[in-house]
């Protein structure tokens, strides 16, 4: 299932296969005609779209080529990086950008591509960016607070309209559509000699229909559930259940619980029944449908690193079935209570009399020093291994 | 040699975002060309000052200690970028010394802007966490809430000022 794991490929591969796609994609800029800067600049006052036709015709391509591969199992979109959201970084640098790309007339990736096809302002350029990215180094640890401000781990415009992926992708289809189509009508009007693109009218109008159709698919079809993904991806996961290698032992629990460094999430499988009898004191109760619910996975997938997430049910099973459903939603450091809550039970109960009564659903620290060493093996590892920090990073 | 035509920017896009959805498929992440420029400018600063990169938060994350800014991914991408714009630009007959201007603008003139707008763009890259390739391409077609809005952003700016500065370019 892609994406492929490239790390484990080597340094040598890896770096062969970055210089590659950077070749693809230095090509595909040249040829594409943004090795002059005239060309893109000429989208600012609306004589040549070129710029924006090819930049939503990438958009829109990556796009249904993504979300077609993910709804048929062939991609895992949980694994893919997405851009972290910072909002008003995000639009204040934008807007910078935009008055650097008017006056310069290039964007860092096509000025390199420029000043490779001999051209000085391109070179100019790109000694430029060198130079504004130093001036940003010296600023950054100043301007910390706002830089790393208004900030979301991972959010998609399907969280921020509340639609499905697939509904989301067929309206970016269709605003593209309209962006292309506004596009070929405001450079026929700049032109003011009538209607160009009549001839190739037919071949824009099959191509968008393409686009328009896969789209709909996409939407049709839907994401592949958690379960369907399991069936296509499990398999490697599987050795870590059967190694028990996500199995935490409960000293481990305790002790982590009393870690200030790191953010426990406890969730409790049992019925609500069962929970109002007795629940660990840091658990919240879920139910097993409960663990689709977009706005759970979503608060889980936010945690930051050092984010532990650990699923209690009474024995095993639930927790285990739980673990594959939130695994292939993408939640990392997931790990299950060793033996459940029997096997919490059985460990402290005894130990209740020796340690003054003590409350069973929060062993104090001190509970720790009652084993001998070697009793329990520590398994949480923390990574965030799942994506690949971006290239902007 | 005549300089061969461009591509139909429709097929440009469809090429470019196929080597994109490459990119995804292969590596997990997209394209980007901004954060290695980031690298470029820590890593000659490692050379020239490198008791500076280690007390300034944000060059140590990249050079600090031991650390080799230049040693990453996205440097081996950079050097794709150049070489595949060099190797398209042989190709297309279009490999010759020139400075790319507006009609009224003189040639030292045009660089000096080249250079300003690149600082203006580089500072805005890093403040803004990606270019266009990194944000607003990638981030795009993952539909990433916040590299919609920064591409519009870019719009934004470069619309407000286009009008402005119109005499560099027409």
């Amino acid at each position: 299932m892609l994406p492929l794991d490239l790390a484990s490929a080597g340094a040598l591969l890896n770096n062969l296969v970055f210089m590659l796609i950077g070749l693809a994609f230095g090509a595909a800029l040249e040829q594409s005609g943004f090795g002059d800067s005239r060309n893109l600049a000429a989208q600012f006052y609306l004589k040549d779209m070129r710029v924006l036709k090819t930049m939503f015709g990438a958009i829109l391509t990556a796009c249904l080529l993504l979300f077609l591969s993910a709804a048929l199992g062939w991609l895992d979109f949980s694994k893919i990086f997405v851009n972290q959201t910072y909002l008003w970084p995000g639009i204040v640098g934008g807007l910078v950008m935009g008055v650097g790309f008017v006056i310069g007339g290039y964007c860092p990736g096509t000025s390199l591509v420029s000043a490779a096809s001999f051209k000085g302002d391109g070179a100019m350029f790109v000694a430029g960016t060198v130079v504004g990215a130093g001036i940003f180094g010296e600023m950054a640890d100043e301007i910390g607070a706002f830089w790393n401000g208004s900030y979301t781990e991972r959010l998609l415009l399907s969280d921020v309209f509340g639609w499905s992926i697939g509904a989301t992708v067929v309206a970016v289809t269709l605003l593209a559509l309209v962006f292309f189509f506004a596009a070929e009508k405001v450079e026929e009007w700049m032109a003011g000699d009538g209607p160009r693109w009549k001839p190739t009218n037919r071949r824009y109008l099959g191509a968008g229909a393409l686009a328009l159709v896969v789209a709909l698919f996409i939407w049709g079809k839907g994401m592949p559930s958690p379960e369907e993904k399991w069936e296509i991806a499990g398999g490697e996961l599987q050795p870590l259940l059967d190694q028990r290698e996500v199995f935490i032992h409960p000293l481990e629990y305790v002790k982590t619980w009393n870690d200030p460094a790191v953010r426990l999430v406890t969730l409790d499988l049992r019925d609500s029944t069962a929970f109002a009898a007795f629940h660990l004191d840091a658990a919240r109760s879920v139910t097993y449908p409960g663990l689709l619910d977009k706005e759970l996975v979503f608060e889980l997938d936010q945690l930051p690193p050092q984010g532990v997430v650990v699923l209690v049910s009474e024995d095993e099973a639930m927790a285990v079935s739980a673990w594959k459903r939130l695994k292939m939603q993408g939640v990392s450091n997931l790990y299950i209570l060793d033996q459940g809550l029997k096997g919490w039970s059985a460990l402290f109960a005894p130990l209740q009399e020796a340690h003054h009564g003590f409350d069973l659903s929060r062993p104090p620290s001190r509970v720790l020093e009652a084993f001998p060493e070697g009793t329990w093996q520590a398994k949480i590892k923390l990574k965030t291994a799942r994506r690949a920090g971006g290239l902007c990073s | 040699m005549r300089a061969r035509a461009f591509l139909n920017p429709y097929v440009g896009g469809v090429i470019l975002g196929v080597v994109l959805f490459a990119s995804f498929a292969i590596t997990h992440s997209g394209l980007g060309a901004s954060g290695a420029i980031s690298r470029l400018q820590a890593g000659v600063m490692e050379v020239v000052a490198p008791g500076h990169v280690d007390r300034t938060g944000y060059l140590a994350a990249m050079g600090g200690g031991t650390r080799m800014a230049l040693n990453h991914s996205s440097m081996f991408m950079l050097a794709g970028t150049f070489l595949g714009g060099l190797a398209s630009a042989f190709l297309a007959g279009r490999l010759k010394p020139e400075v790319c201007r507006g009609p009224q603008v003189g040639k030292g003139r045009r660089l000096l802007l080249a250079l300003l707008g690149g600082t203006i763009m580089g500072f805005g890259a890093r403040l803004a966490r990606g270019c266009t390739s990194g944000q607003a391409l990638s981030g795009g077609a993952v539909l990433s809430a916040g590299s919609w809005v920064f591409m519009f952003a870019v719009f934004a700016g470069a619309y407000a000022l286009a009008w402005f500065v119109r005499r560099l370019w027409n």
